[in-house]
């Protein structure tokens, strides 16, 4: 057990693993963060706490990662590259271990174009792979990236982005071993609507072995309405939504219901594919829809680990 | 100009030492003026190569051209015979250079000999200084001449900082503070009031931070 998490027991347990996402708010206000924990508690192993998401300014990941502990649901704290350097970064992964937080998302970030301080300096001093690597090595060697010790680590459960519909195809499983070697020990993908796909990239990543050094998690969501479907085709870069998703949303009477139905499709098909650990929902403003998802998808109840 | 400086030669050694046949490409613009390229260094290098590869009994020509520019395709294209013959370009032009001979000639290697720095002058014989760093919004109207972007250590727009002391900058006493400068400048011309106004954040989009960069010029195209 690296972090003794509640999503490492699960997973390192052989259960199939359920997280969501929860987005902090774009303001101060504890209450959101409360409200939506509570709406998480219970179906969900752990809830990813998303760090200034499209670059867009929220509260802290570190401290709504806080706040949501407090209301007893896990938070899985995102961590990008996009506005801290290696020093910022290594001394909020000491405050956000010292308060308590188990799991660690690290990713690049999305460019500071994307949001709404498209004026801002960008940092990128470190990528995704390299904070990977220093994070492995301040748990497992007691080491700052200077190579200076440190007498407390922080034991965080690693975790680390994958998507399946970026290019060049090929290369995205190499980069995925990549992640691997640097210490990620949990994937979690894109949101995944052409699972055909997935399905080959899945096998790609079997082949390299992959899903035996680390517990890939599939990226699902459940979409609002055709027009929804047709932005995030057009205009989210590394996406991957079929015309046919957009179609199904289209001629449904009720499109929400058909979002649902839709995501539960997409679990019932990733959930048979080989080396799938479990699933990341993500149903970002939407978070309502996590417990239906997952009573439907019969992950309920959601084991408890000692 | 961009101002390089060569890279040791062990490394140039190294990475060089599972070629054949070596094409030494100089550039005869802002690299040979600051002494890094031109024909002489490219001379200097080529005869330097020969005789660490014959001691490491290593086999293969090693050539040399300069041209006026290493960044423009015509000056490039124009270098065609000699690449032809070589397994490997050893670049002693700056980033650009390198990165022209790698999309002109795709099946070629394209290997730089140089580390590009900065762009920068000549400030006395032998030493070079940064003076821009291309942020893509000048405000040097604002701060007398003196770039606080490249010559002020942290890009401070409202410097200078706590560490700046008797006109040297906390991170090396050998760099000038920027502010420093700016300050004894605009007080020279009569203009401190200048840096009396807040200047407010900016705006980084136009710089590296927006995404590698273009500029068309319409009564250019064809």
């Amino acid at each position: 057990m690296k972090s003794g998490s509640n999503l490492e027991k699960v997973l390192s347990s052989g259960h199939f693993a359920v997280t969501a996402e929860l987005g902090p708010p774009k303001s101060c206000d504890p209450e959101v963060v409360e409200k939506k924990a509570e709406i998480l508690k219970g179906f969900a192993d752990a809830v990813n706490i998303t760090d200034n998401q499209t670059a867009i300014v929220r509260t802290s990941s570190i401290a709504t990662g806080v706040i949501v502990a407090r209301k007893g649901l896990e938070p899985v704290v995102q961590m990008t590259c996009r506005d801290r350097n290696r020093i910022a970064i290594q001394s909020d992964l000491l405050g956000a271990a010292a308060l308590g937080i188990k799991n660690l998302l690290c990713l690049t970030g999305d460019h500071q174009s994307c949001g709404n301080h498209p004026q801002a300096r960008g940092v990128f001093d470190l990528d995704a792979i390299q904070l990977i690597d220093m994070v492995r090595r301040m748990r497992d060697e007691k080491k700052f990236q200077c190579g200076e010790e440190m007498s407390v680590e922080p034991r965080f459960f690693i975790g680390a982005a994958a998507n399946p519909f970026a290019d060049p195809f090929e290369f995205q499983v190499i980069r995925l071993a990549k992640k691997v070697t640097a210490g990620a020990e949990f994937i979690q993908t894109q949101l995944i609507y052409n699972v055909e796909k997935f399905a080959r990239w899945m096998k790609m990543v079997r082949e390299m072995g992959l899903h035996e050094k680390t517990y890939i998690l599939a990226g699902v969501g459940p979409i609002k309405s055709a027009g929804a479907a047709r932005y995030m085709k057009n205009k989210v870069a590394g996406m991957d939504v079929p015309g046919e998703i957009v179609e199904r949303l289209q001629a449904a009477s009720d499109p929400k219901a058909e979002g649902i139905k839709l995501c539960l499709d997409i679990i019932e098909q990733v959930r048979a594919i080989e080396g799938v650990a479990g699933i990341h929902i993500m149903a970002i403003e939407w978070e309502s829809a996590v417990p239906e998802i997952a009573e439907r998808a019969g992950l309920l109840p959601r084991p408890q680990i000692d | 100009m961009i101002i390089a400086d060569r890279k040791p030669f062990e490394e140039i050694k190294e990475l060089t030492s599972k070629a054949k046949n070596i094409l030494i490409a100089g550039c005869d613009s802002c690299v040979a003026v600051c002494l890094a390229s031109g024909e002489k260094e490219v001379a200097v290098l080529a005869s330097e190569l020969r005789m660490q590869r014959k001691m490491d009994g290593l086999e293969g020509e090693i050539e040399e051209i300069v041209n006026v520019r290493q960044c423009e395709n015509e000056y490039v294209d124009a270098m065609r015979d000699k690449v032809e013959k070589a397994d490997l370009i050893l670049s002693m032009a700056c980033g650009v250079g390198v990165q022209t001979l790698a999309e002109r000639f795709p099946d070629k290697l394209a290997y730089p000999a140089l580390n590009t720095k900065f762009m920068g002058r000549p400030v006395e014989p032998g030493v070079w200084k940064e003076n821009c760093e291309g942020c893509g919004h000048c405000i040097l109207h604002l701060t007398g001449g003196i770039c606080p972007v490249a010559r002020c250590s942290k890009s401070m727009l409202n410097g200078p900082c706590g560490g700046s002391q008797g006109g040297k900058c906390e991170v090396d006493p050998e760099i000038d503070c920027g502010w420093q400068l700016i300050y004894d400048r605009l007080s020279r011309l009569g203009q401190l009031d200048a840096l009396v106004e807040i200047m407010l954040s900016k705006d980084w989009s136009t710089s590296w931070s927006g995404g590698p960069r273009r500029v068309i010029k319409e009564s250019a195209g064809v």
